[in-house]
């Protein structure tokens, strides 16, 4: 099944660009929209949603009181606001870093342990279940992040600071790839962040399920591998610097229409 | 005398709850971006925190304003200062193992197991056009297509070709030689790739032979 959708997406690649450059990003933005019929997102919703109601850890009890920011409990249109302030924490979480609080507070899991946990692995998979589920309640409403915690607001200015950070082996900065209009890595088009870039598009597209490796991913890995590409060392899971450009990319896609869970190449 | 202590005690009570009258400055706010880079990252690999130590030209790059003329002329000066020229003259390797490289992205993450030269690629195509039989170029840098015979390079080591196979070997050594804030990786200057590498490189763009000068 894989295999046959790769086979598809180079054969895609191949014919559009015989034809001519543009056609080569339409062609495979026809392969995407012929991908979203069957999103194995749909899959990690359901498990999400399984794990959002079962009751489970050493409390034996389920994350339905959770609160996501919208009061305990309520999923619905919790996506498009985070990451955000926490009276509770004392701090601005996104949806992943939240998850984890309330697999601590209300079931009694190790947070120290899941936050170590690779990408994929037993809890860490569990979160990113959840964050699909959770990102899925929010489809077609449009993002709208509060800014006014004073902590809000830091978030964004040192998200901000962050996305223009240039170091490493090669001198990339998020802004290096993200910073301009209609660029692309090889046939890869690559959004500018530093503002709205559209519905669906950048902040407004994670989770994702990626066709090339057959792996969901949440916005946490999304960041994560961005800074493996960008030559920087490691960044924690829901570390700041992860939470920061996370208010960022979020604040400046005020207005956009999230399609989360989405499928990508 | 009796309401100057009230109104500090006040304002600092609303500090903790909405930050009261003033802002952070935008210099406590680079003050605290800087703890929190630091904070959140660890060693993976080959790929250490000592990769956030910037030096001059990441520092005065990393915002979305430009730095001042002063300091990029700085940038410029130290980098083509930082030059180191081929040894014995050879600027130009073999255009084959240049177009290699130059499909190559790979190099320097921390799933990439050395940090030799051997082991780095050019990159080039994620940016650039160079070969057009490739279709799958990239477009943050400018086309290399037909990159030496635009700039009437009929023999690359000609005396007037020198000037550009100069010009050339600067930018693939220390791009910021010339833009004080290229997106362009320092190949030479970071030790991303040696001598030859880049002499293959040179081929790839200013042999006439070369498939980007077809």
């Amino acid at each position: 099944m894989k295999r046959n959708l790769l086979l598809g997406l180079a054969a895609t690649a191949l014919c559009a660009g015989a034809l001519a450059q543009k056609s080569a990003a339409d062609g495979i933005a026809e392969y995407r929209k012929m991908l979203e019929d069957g999103n194995p997102a749909d899959l990690y919703e359901a498990k999400g949603e399984e794990l959002w109601k079962k009751a489970r850890g050493p409390k034996n009890v389920s994350l339905q009181a959770c609160d996501l920011g919208q009061g305990p409990g309520v999923v619905k249109g919790a996506f498009v606001t985070l990451p955000r302030y926490f009276a509770d924490t004392g701090r601005v979480q996104d949806l992943e870093d939240r998850l984890v609080t309330c697999m601590v507070t209300l079931q009694g899991l190790n947070g120290a342990e899941i936050v170590k946990t690779p990408f994929g692995k037993g809890e860490m998979a569990n979160v990113t279940a959840l964050a699909t589920y959770v990102a899925a309640q929010s489809r077609g409403l449009r993002f709208n992040l509060p800014q006014n915690h004073a902590q809000e607001r830091e978030s964004y200015e040192v998200g901000k600071r962050a996305f223009f950070f240039r170091g490493g082996s090669h001198d990339f900065s998020c802004a290096s790839c993200h910073g301009e209009e209609g660029k692309r890595i090889r046939l890869q088009d690559l959004p500018n962040l530093t503002k709205n870039p559209g519905d669906g598009i950048g902040f407004a597209a994670w989770p994702a399920y990626r066709v090339s490796n057959g792996q969901m991913w949440g916005m946490q890995l999304r960041l994560n591998d961005c800074y493996r590409q960008q030559r920087f060392p490691y960044p924690g899971f829901a570390s700041e610097v992860t939470i920061a450009l996370g208010t960022y990319l979020g604040v400046n896609a005020k207005g956009a229409e999230s399609i989360a869970p989405a499928i990508k190449r | 005398m009796h309401m100057k202590p009230t109104l500090i005690a006040v304002c600092s009570g609303a500090v903790l709850l909405a930050g009261c009258a003033s802002s952070p400055s935008p210099a406590e706010l680079d003050a605290k971006a800087q703890q929190v880079i630091k904070a959140s990252f660890r060693d993976q690999g080959i790929a250490k925190t000592d990769r956030l130590n910037q030096d001059l030209a990441q520092k005065a790059c990393s915002s979305d304003k430009p730095p001042a003329d002063a300091v990029a002329d700085q940038i410029k000066a130290d980098a083509l200062y930082s030059v180191k020229w081929p040894t014995g003259g050879r600027y130009i390797g073999d255009w084959k193992a240049g177009e290699k490289l130059a499909q190559s992205g790979r190099g320097m993450t921390w799933t990439d197991e050395s940090a030799d030269t051997s082991a780095n690629g050019g990159n080039c195509y994620n940016c650039h056009q160079l070969d057009k039989a490739e279709i799958s170029y990239g477009t943050i840098g400018p086309s290399l297509w037909n990159y030496g015979k635009t700039r009437a390079v009929t023999d690359p080591s000609s005396a007037v070709s020198a000037p550009i196979v100069q010009y050339t070997w600067v930018k693939l050594w220390n791009s910021n030689a010339y833009a004080a804030c290229s997106n362009m990786p320092r190949f030479g200057h970071q030790g991303l790739l040696n001598e030859k590498q880049i002499a293959d490189l040179m081929a790839l763009l200013l042999d006439p032979k070369s498939p980007v000068n077809q």
